[in-house]
């Protein structure tokens, strides 16, 4: 390679890496300050780690934890006090529960749907293309109101089914497999059919292990959206903590008599938020590997 | 067993009429074939009688019962796709039991984990990895058995495709193009293993292709379709000597066939430049096409009342022949002709020379592309 070409690749390289920086800088925050003092928090000072010292925690003592108990090093305070405040196992387990039934029930009902639309001649099959297609364009606040009203009715607020039930059918998921469905070629559902499948065999035998990199692809949508989101569960989770989702647990730290407690509430965060990039990394591992359709052509 | 009977089928997309009352008649053990230019319906047809399309009108009998309500599995059919259509994510042992399971299995077996306690499941395991076996050291795919799909050459893909087709053991063969992704000589290669795999079969196979050449090779009858319509059912050597219309001679035999302007006298006698045919057609004071094949067609010295001259446009060398494509001097038509190497490699482009037909073999067409007999008067 010639010295210019060094520049020219040089150049992007920067760019790139501006641009990682400025992405992960929070990331960085959130994890140096689930580790500091709070003192080295409000100073900013410490670096990455602060200096680690031994040290009673007043706010901790003020709960009614013995002094003894309460003498640690920042990170070990920062952890342990997250974990003694808010029941976060719960949440954590609240938040797969959650995730992972809406997940299954979308892919349950967007498969075969998908199926009908890209592969099968029905009448009326465009028109419930695009009544799917205009679906994509209602804003999910915008039906809140009346969800939450229909779900009060039917005496649901407060429960697992309310966090569930509105996201089981995803416009989204039925569009992207549907597009991805089309891709497969009909020889494949015909060889199926001589073979002895039924329809909803094709579907899950066929059509679901073909579709595994535009189903992880929808699963990482799905999963993140749901994982993160804090203004559903807020609206119908209104008492009971038992069901609060991980964004619903971090707000328990925030404000209050012993307000701008940063370490541990940044360690909450940290542990609600590790478990999607793990799965995000283990996800795109799949994703490069994805089963591809060269068996076909 | 394994007679397939086609009774008036049509077939209608909308208001696009793709198959016109077709009769077809396919006997046990027989090679058909099914051969016309892209669109014709061939595919279609195929796929009438693989049940995967309901026809509009008219029935398919399989071994002389009506299927025409009958679902494409319980057909007892198998069909090879172009594509080969494997399943990408199973292996080829998988891809090949695919078949024997959702035929042997019932319902129950084939669940997962629970399906093994069946106490008939292992009996029927045990006769279906017979016939996987069997099947692909006849096919001589044994050391594929493990690998996937994508992991195979264009010609190992085509064996599974057949041998997913064969662990069956179906009444009858149904091929969509088979051959058609493969390169040149694969495809040669292949024809002669498909010939010989339906020797020692003895099944009945339906095979669609739009290469006459595969059609002519391989076929105990071949069936011309163009447009919908069924032109000629016969022994491939009867279609090429004797074709009833002037669209199957055009579309049997490379290269194509050679047609001339002519003419029959009050007496009917048929000429055409300045040949006479010396013949009589049935049809008198009219213009016919005359059709006369490249191999009958022979370049001379001579110069007489039985040839015509012109100019080679272009020498296409084939090794064993050489056709010339011959601009006729009166520029009405350019022909081609075949030449032996030996007698005519001094022949260049450019050149001018007369050209002499092997006398009986032309064949009349009339105005409507019908065949038209000579009288032997």
């Amino acid at each position: 390679m010639e010295a210019k070409q060094y520049i020219g690749e040089g150049w992007k390289h920067a760019i790139l890496i501006i641009g990682a920086i400025v992405v992960m800088l929070p990331f960085y925050m959130m994890v140096s300050m689930s580790l500091k003092s709070q003192q080295e928090i409000q100073s900013i000072s410490g670096g990455l780690i602060g200096a680690q010292e031994t040290q009673t925690f007043p706010v901790c003592v003020k709960t009614g934890y013995s002094e003894e108990t309460c003498t640690m090093k920042p990170y070990q305070y920062n952890y342990w006090f997250a974990f003694e405040k808010a029941p976060i196992p719960r949440y954590l387990m609240n938040g797969v529960i959650v995730t992972l039934s809406i997940f299954i029930i979308q892919v349950l009902v967007a498969l075969p749907c998908a199926y009908a639309l890209a592969k099968l001649r029905f009448y009326g099959r465009e028109f419930v293309f695009s009544m799917v297609l205009f679906c994509l364009l209602i804003p999910v606040h915008g039906i809140a109101l009346p969800l939450y009203v229909m779900l009060a009715q039917a005496g649901l607020v407060d429960t697992y089914s309310a966090l569930i039930l509105p996201w089981t059918i995803s416009v989204f998921g039925i569009f992207l497999m549907r597009q991805f469905f089309m891709t497969v070629p009909d020889e494949l559902i015909d060889a199926a059919r001589m073979d002895g499948m039924g329809e909803y065999a094709i579907v899950w035998k066929v059509m679901l292990p073909t579709a595994i990199p535009a189903l992880l692809a929808f699963a990482i949508f799905s999963v993140v959206a749901h994982w993160n989101d804090y203004f559903w569960p807020r609206m119908v989770i209104t008492g009971n903590r038992d069901l609060f989702t991980p964004p619903l647990g971090i707000r328990e730290f925030r404000g209050g008599i012993d307000s701008d407690e940063f370490g541990p509430m940044m360690a909450s965060i940290v542990t609600v938020t590790v478990p999607l990039i793990v799965a995000f990394i283990i996800a795109q591992k799949r994703f490069i590997e994805g089963i591809t359709l060269t068996g076909m052509k | 067993m394994g007679t397939i009977s086609l009774k008036n089928i049509s077939k209608s997309f909308g208001s696009t009429q793709v198959l016109n009352n077709l009769n077809v008649d396919i006997n046990d053990g027989e090679f058909l074939t099914l051969v016309g230019p892209s669109g014709c319906g061939k595919s279609t047809l195929l796929r009438i009688i693989a049940g995967l399309e309901q026809q509009t009108s008219g029935d398919v009998l399989i071994d002389n019962k009506n299927v025409n309500r009958v679902r494409a599995s319980e057909r007892d059919l198998a069909m090879v796709f172009q594509s080969y259509a494997l399943y990408p994510h199973l292996t080829v042992r998988r891809n090949l039991e695919t078949p024997l399971r959702l035929r042997d299995y019932n319902a129950f077996e084939r669940l997962p984990l629970i399906g093994n306690f069946s106490p008939s499941k292992k009996e029927k395991t045990e006769s279906i990895n017979q016939l996987v076996n069997k099947t692909s050291e006849t096919l001589k795919i044994s050391e594929l058995l493990d690998r996937k799909p994508g992991q195979l050459s264009g010609g190992q893909r085509q064996r599974v495709a057949l041998g997913r087709a064969m662990v069956r053991e179906p009444v009858a063969f149904l091929m969509d193009e088979p051959l058609s992704n493969l390169d040149a000589a694969l495809r040669v290669h292949m024809r002669s293993e498909l010939s010989e795999l339906h020797n020692s079969l003895k099944t009945t196979f339906v095979y669609v292709t739009h290469d006459q050449a595969e059609a002519l090779t391989m076929s105990s009858r071949m069936a011309v379709m163009i447009d919908g319509n069924l032109l000629q059912l016969d022994t491939p050597q009867e279609v090429y000597d004797n074709p009833s219309s002037l669209s199957v001679a055009q579309f049997v035999g490379s290269p194509k066939i050679n047609i001339f302007k002519g003419t029959s006298d009050s007496s009917g006698t048929v000429s055409f430049l300045n040949v006479n045919l010396k013949r009589k057609s049935s049809e008198s004071n009219t213009d016919l096409h005359i059709g006369i094949r490249p191999e009958h067609l022979e370049i001379t010295n001579e110069s007489n009342e039985n040839t015509f001259s012109g100019t080679v446009a272009y020498r296409e060398n084939l090794g064993s022949d050489i056709f010339f494509h011959v601009n006729i001097e009166d520029g009405s038509n350019k022909i081609i002709v075949r030449g032996l190497p030996q007698l005519t490699h001094q022949i260049s482009n450019g050149s001018s020379v007369n050209i002499k037909r092997v006398s009986d073999k032309a064949l009349l067409f009339n105005q409507a592309g019908m065949r038209v007999q000579f009288t032997n008067a």
